[in-house]
């Protein structure tokens, strides 16, 4: 994993905020849909944002819709992890569907300043920052295996593909 | 040890990852982009078209040739995959649909790309949103992970006084326990002043579960819920219900006497205050309507208040009739006439400003009243415009005057 500068938001970042209604049915391209996210609540982020960098934001981060366009468009803006206090159940489900991987610690976000590098290990289940390393639990296999084939719909390709698969990695 | 209702239908421990088949599949105008990832899978039929439940209700008619390609996708995609359970333009909002149509049933199975999804729990159904990949998924393989939720138990005692409803008692639970309080859990509503809550104001409480985060919220079936489905269902079912001895996280206890009407303030909907703090504040558009409060028990007591009375003129007046059934009922007693006559704006069944994709967008610097279930900034419109959340009551009263006003001065 590569570092990244983080972009530090309070609780309850919700979907509309993130990616408005009135896009969602409008705006499909992903170049297009990564120009407008956050726009309600950072309209300097997605025009600044670079490859890679990482959003660190408090409690219920994407509660709301459950447009996954709310997931989607961090990602094609480039996003690498969003980690947070806690994330809303399908926002979190989304994120994973969509290949956008999500961490929750408290520690860390407590500890993380705005425009600070920080660098996120997946394997070793650790975010190294300023004031110190902080680790978090790994992700159940299930979920693991959507995140490593890229996204849900990978995954159900495979899954269609191979139905030997392990069910409960489904 | 027994076991919650979302144990049995899921029939695991709560915690447990499970792979499980859904009964109903629900997807509205996202059906479209939905579509889209389905083609990607690389199969050419869903697995269960008798599955699906398609309706299109969120920006209807369509307002833009964008919109019309999106509709004109998916009635060709209905058309295709032999999908009968297709609900075009002129039925309502996907929830209040879904349910009048008698697919919502005690023990079923039910998930939807649409995080209201969580209404069906008001007919005893463990239901719950998901995304749109996931859809995909799942019309293509029937199968989708899920994880059995911790229930919370919200023990509801008394009977409302004049002037609330089941939309101050959900408000008022959301304030208190915050948006993120029910994260990944269920809600059980029970106690015993549920047996004289009707059907349609079950469907408030299980609607707004999902603003507290619950990844369902449920009623355990009763009288009114069998006799609405004698008539209704759309196949057999069988009631579950939670064991006296099982588990729950929490009990929270409300009394629903002692309650006053509530407003959910900008831009959080657990940012709840009663509304004596808020009277008095000025508004431009009210909306009364939505999957929360468009039914006819809704839009009755708005005309109750509206009767022979006219809105303030600084205010426009907005009645969005959650479906054309509840609409009808409406116009058959005369609640339709009653609002127009009072200067009410009559939109057809669908979700319209809710999501502020059509029909009454709100300008910069302007402040909606509303009935829905959400006020995020944003929402319904201008990012500086600005979103309260009250009782149909609330809004009717408050039309009378153009600002905040309690409604029990008017009943
Ligand atoms: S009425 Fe509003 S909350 Fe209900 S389904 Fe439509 S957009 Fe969603």
């Amino acid at each position: 994993m590569n570092k990244g500068k983080v972009w530090k938001y309070g609780d309850n970042v919700n979907t509309d905020v993130i990616f408005p209604g009135k896009y969602t049915y409008v705006l499909m391209e992903p170049e297009e849909m990564a120009k407008h996210a956050l726009e309600n609540l950072d309209p300097g982020f997605a025009a600044q944002v670079k490859a890679g960098d990482i959003i660190v934001a408090g409690r219920n981060f994407g509660c709301g819709s459950s447009r996954e366009q709310a997931a989607s468009c961090l990602k094609y803006a480039g996003v690498q992890v969003v980690i947070a206090v806690s994330f809303a159940r399908i926002f979190f489900r989304n994120a994973i569907n969509q290949g956008l991987p999500v961490i929750q610690s408290e520690k860390a976000v407590r500890n993380i300043s705005a425009g600070e590098e920080v660098e996120v290990d997946f394997e070793k289940g650790q975010i190294k920052a300023e004031k110190g390393t902080f680790k978090f639990p790994a992700l159940p296999d299930s979920v693991l295996s959507i995140l490593k084939a890229g996204g849900l719909i990978e995954h159900t390709k495979l899954f269609i593909r191979n139905v030997d698969i392990d069910d409960t990695s489904f | 040890m027994g076991a919650t209702f979302s144990e049995k239908v899921l029939g695991a421990k709560a915690g447990e990852v499970v792979i499980v088949s859904p009964d109903y599949i629900l997807s509205h105008d996202n059906t479209a982009a939905i579509s889209k990832k389905f083609a990607q899978l690389g199969v050419d039929k869903v697995k269960c078209p008798d599955k699906i439940i398609i309706i299109l209700d969120h920006v209807v008619p369509a307002s833009t040739e964008k919109y019309a390609q999106n509709h004109k996708i998916i009635r060709e995609f209905v058309e295709k995959q032999g999908i009968s359970n297709f609900f075009d333009i002129h039925n309502g909002i996907c929830h209040q649909v879904l349910s009048e149509s008698g697919f919502a049933m005690p023990g079923k199975l039910i998930l939807g790309a649409d995080s209201h999804t969580t209404s069906y729990g008001a007919f005893g159904a463990f239901s719950a949103g998901i995304g749109r990949s996931e859809v995909a998924s799942v019309w293509a393989t029937d199968k989708i992970w899920l994880r059995v939720p911790d229930t919370i138990k919200i023990e509801l005692k008394g009977s409302f006084a004049k002037g609330t409803f089941a939309k101050d008692a959900i408000l008022k639970i959301i304030g208190e326990q915050g948006a993120d309080r029910a994260n990944y859990k269920a809600l059980e509503f029970c106690g015993r002043a549920v047996k004289d809550l009707t059907l349609a104001s079950r469907l408030v409480f299980a609607n707004m579960a999902a603003e507290m985060g619950a990844k369902n919220g449920y009623f355990a079936p009763d009288s009114r819920t069998l006799d609405f489905l004698r008539q209704h269902a759309r196949a057999d079912f069988k009631p579950v219900f939670s064991d006296p001895d099982a588990e729950f996280e929490a009990v929270l206890k409300y009394d629903l006497s002692t309650l006053d009407p509530q407003v959910a303030c900008p831009h959080t909907v657990d940012n709840v205050k009663p509304i004596a703090e808020v009277e008095g504040l000025k508004f431009h558009q009210g909306l009364i309507g939505t999957c929360t409060n468009g039914r006819f028990e809704d839009l009755k007591v708005a005309a109750d208040i509206l009767r022979d009375k006219k809105i303030h003129p600084a205010v426009r007046v907005l009645i969005l009739p959650a479906s054309r059934k509840e609409f009808l009922k409406a116009l058959r007693k005369g609640i339709i006439e009653v609002l127009a006559e009072a200067g009410c704006v009559i939109l057809n069944s669908g979700c319209g400003p809710c999501l502020g994709a059509h029909q009454g967008i709100l300008a910069p610097g302007e402040i909606a009243l509303s009935t829905a279930n959400r006020n995020f900034q944003g929402r319904m419109g201008s990012r500086d415009s600005k979103i309260f959340l009250a009782s149909p009551a609330t809004v009717a009263a408050s039309a009378i005057t153009g600002e905040i006003t309690d409604p029990r001065k008017y009943l």
